[in-house]
């Protein structure tokens, strides 16, 4: 009734081809960032930052970088985790070496050198695929996560081998070390994640997205198309790899300010991002941001319920919480494999002929 | 939908009765790889509460209030755990795990609230001049390294010229504190440091092992925590490593530790901050707390290491709370009050006697500037036939001399790092 494409006539290709082509899915995305943007930083406290949209935002960058990876170039990567820790590592040397440096430019450069390092892993891409690739990622998962524990100068030789952010900040305003304000590290981080979405969503439907999506539908038929598969696995291992690198750059800064490699980029946290774009849906921006949510946001949500609202024990909750996780995993694989993406298309077909169907 | 039920959750939590209590956070962890340590210390934790409520009718006539919380041992959790009970009007934190005591110290420090890791955590936050909030009284772990060695020396007629000596740790912050410690140690005692990692969780050490029966250690000693406990006494026995050159700091020396590798364990040895022996309180515990059904857990842990530590922390918190009463003239203080009184907290031999711990731990006293307690501990050994810690020594000093540069060092790197002004001057 209000959702539908009828009335709304677009004139040139430019319109036709806007991310929202819908008049209503346009204002409500722009809706949606007015919320973000012009609400919640007036009524978050510490705890919904610290606890839910921080990590919620990080992952997502986290997520989209990985579904850029394998959503949309089909290469399977386990070693998200390790890249994490480049991002958190290369921007903590930049924060100490150079003060003075913005640490928005500092997570950037972080993001840099993580893309190179992806694309050194990546090589191996070119010779090998599909689970083979994956062992090779997750040899750089554990080879990233030794040096950064075995090289002392990574962490400027601190005697427990922590790394921690010290205070930085953005127009005068704390956004790392403990003086932050709730406000403040949410504005930043959705900044990036608002600034990266946009930017993920413009590659994926250009040239080089197309190139990537055609590698993964059948790289010898790219191949033979003129796709350059040597440039086209690079670029989205350097894509990829350039937004986890910045997901691992605040969640080390901004989100827990302190962090030891084993146990915060530990290869846990590449199978974590995995199974966001895996529930959210691969191939999909949006897929990767509900995926995110999904994965950060229902523990914290049943910790809360069962504790918090019921007030059970703490280790019948905690236990209770993987296996409700776990169940929910495996019934959305069964019910919808490709995704909260796909059922968020399919709600909005249902919702295009509403009110009648037929 | 789901941030409103949320938000409606947490505001009924928060409207509680909480307001009247003195609040103590659990930040517990009685799952994953941890949780043999997690569970008897959280469960002596809440117990000495749960005592002085029942027992003395609060602390100076105001209730304790436990909120536990689960970390899991990770160090997200704990975050979560922080923000979610420090607007409870939460006193101190005990958060029993080193990683999450590093995320906590910058918050607890901006928020006000005090930060007690006992025997665990940032070593150089023992210094009051520049780590306002954090505490970590009555000993940490460089004084532990250095007590370790001095007990060697002391059985080697003073001279460790030329032994080689094995570290083994935890791969982590937690793990290689100690290090810097112990080549300082080397290079004073002239022996031949060797450091090998486990990393997380420790389940597998088959090559670590390999590699310290090749090497021949005089000596090993170990810095480790939940599983790798355990893996790691059964692979000494395995490779019949002697049992009593081979050394756990007090977070290895736990009854779960020893009993999985039976009689092989027999002569272990670690150091402990707390004498285990049978306390007056634990009878009472068992009357007000476990015998009327009011234990955190089953009430089979009384009296075990880790549950005697998990208490010790608790009374230590109840007596601080106690000083903050005294200094401040109010039962009903809070944070920073609670902070005064940790800093001006003064353990004396008569007090541990009056409260039913004589001799639990050593005496000390808390100043501005110390922050750190004497850091005495003894070395105990594991009788597997008695299936019991027996204390083989008194309070061993630490060797100050090294500890103490190496604190004032690294709290004034930190110091510089964050543009902290120096307090106690």
């Amino acid at each position: 009734m209000f959702y539908r494409e009828a009335g709304d006539f677009k004139t040139s290709y430019r319109s036709d081809n806007q991310t929202f082509p819908i008049a209503f899915d346009r204002y409500r995305y722009y809706a949606v960032l007015a919320v973000a943007i012009g609400v919640v930083p007036f009524v978050v406290d510490d705890y919904w930052a610290n606890a839910v949209l921080l990590p919620f935002l990080i992952w997502s960058i986290a997520a989209i970088g990985l579904n850029i990876l394998t959503g949309y170039c089909g290469q399977v990567s386990l070693g998200t985790g390790g890249f994490m820790a480049v991002g958190a590592y290369a921007c903590y040397k930049l924060m100490t070496a150079f003060p003075e440096l913005n640490i928005a430019f500092c997570i950037l450069l972080g993001g840099g050198v993580t893309a190179l390092v992806g694309v050194l892993f990546g090589l191996p891409s070119l010779r090998i695929k599909g689970f083979y690739l994956a062992v090779a990622t997750l040899a750089a998962q554990f080879f990233l996560v030794w040096l950064f524990n075995r090289v002392p100068w990574f962490y400027n030789y601190s005697a427990s081998g922590q790394i921690s952010a010290p205070e930085r900040t953005v127009f005068g305003i704390a956004v790392t070390g403990p003086n932050t304000q709730a406000w403040a590290t949410y504005l930043f981080c959705l900044a990036f994640v608002i600034v990266l979405g946009w930017l993920a969503r413009n590659l994926t439907r250009g040239t080089v997205g197309r190139t990537w999506m055609s590698i993964r539908d059948m790289d010898i038929a790219a191949e033979i198309i003129g796709v350059n598969p040597l440039t086209a696995k690079l670029t989205a291992f350097a894509v990829s790899s350039f937004f986890v690198g910045v997901a691992g750059a605040l969640f080390f800064a901004v989100y827990l300010g302190a962090v030891e490699v084993g146990e915060a980029f530990g290869i846990s946290k590449s199978f974590l991002v995995l199974f966001m774009i895996i529930i959210g849906g691969l191939g999909s921006i949006f897929g990767s941001l509900a995926g995110a949510a999904f994965m950060v946001l229902l523990p914290v949500l049943l910790k809360n319920v069962l504790v918090g609202g019921l007030g059970w024990d703490t280790v019948l909750a905690a236990h209770l919480e993987l296996v409700i996780v776990g169940a929910l995993i495996i019934v959305f694989l069964i019910v919808e494999p490709h995704g909260l993406a796909r059922l968020w298309d399919l709600a909005k077909e249902k919702l295009r002929l509403w009110p009648f169907p037929h | 939908m789901k941030r409103l039920t949320t938000l409606a959750l947490l505001g009924a939590l928060a409207s509680g009765p909480a307001l009247a209590d003195l609040v103590f956070p659990d930040l517990s962890y009685r799952t994953g790889a941890y949780a043999a340590g997690g569970i008897p210390f959280s469960d002596g934790y809440q117990d000495y509460f749960t005592l002085v409520n029942e027992r003395d009718g609060g602390i100076g006539g105001v209730m304790a209030k436990v909120i536990e919380c689960e970390t899991g041992y990770n160090t997200e959790k704990g975050v979560e755990c922080y923000e979610a009970t420090k607007g409870e009007g939460a006193l101190i934190y005990q958060p029993l795990s080193t990683g999450i005591t590093y995320q906590l110290i910058p918050k607890v420090t901006a928020d006000g609230i005090a930060l007690h890791t006992m025997g665990y955590g940032r070593t150089s936050a023992a210094n009051g001049r520049v780590f306002s909030h954090v505490f970590n009284y009555p000993a940490n772990y460089w004084d532990a390294a250095t007590v370790a060695i001095k007990y060697l020396s002391e059985e080697n007629n003073g001279d460790l010229n030329g032994k080689k000596i094995v570290l083994l740790y935890h791969n982590s912050a937690y793990g290689k504190e100690p290090i810097r410690t112990l080549e300082e140690m080397s290079a004073k005692h002239g022996f031949e440091l060797t450091t090998i990692a486990v990393d997380h969780p420790g389940q597998e050490q088959k090559s670590q092992w390999l590699q310290i029966r090749r090497e021949r250690p005089d000596y090993v000693i170990m810095w480790g925590w939940g599983v790798m406990n355990q893996v790691a006494i059964q692979e000494a026995a395995n490779i019949r490593f002697p049992m009593d050159h081979f050394i756990g700091n007090w977070w290895a020396g736990a009854e779960h530790d020893v009993i999985p590798a039976g009689a092989a364990a027999d002569g272990y040895k670690s150091l402990n901050m707390n004498k285990v022996e049978a306390l007056p309180v634990f009878d009472d515990i068992r009357k007000y707390v476990v015998d009327a059904g009011k234990a955190a857990g089953d009430g089979t842990n009384v009296g075990s290491v880790l549950y005697t530590r998990g208490m010790y922390a608790a009374l230590l918190a109840v007596e601080a709370a106690k000083t903050a009463q005294q200094i401040h003239g109010t039962a009903q203080i809070d944070a920073a009050m609670m902070r005064d009184g940790m800093e001006a907290l003064d353990m004396t031999a008569a007090k541990m006697e009056a409260l039913g711990v004589p001799g639990i731990g050593p005496e000390f006293t808390v100043t501005c500037a110390d922050h750190g307690g004497t850091g005495l501990s003894v070395v105990q050994q594991w009788d597997a036939s008695a299936q019991k810690w027996k204390v083989l020594t008194d309070f061993i000093a630490p060797d100050d001399s090294v500890t103490d540069p190496l604190v004032l060092a690294d709290s004034e790197a930190f110091a510089a790092e964050n543009g902290i002004e120096l307090r106690c001057q």
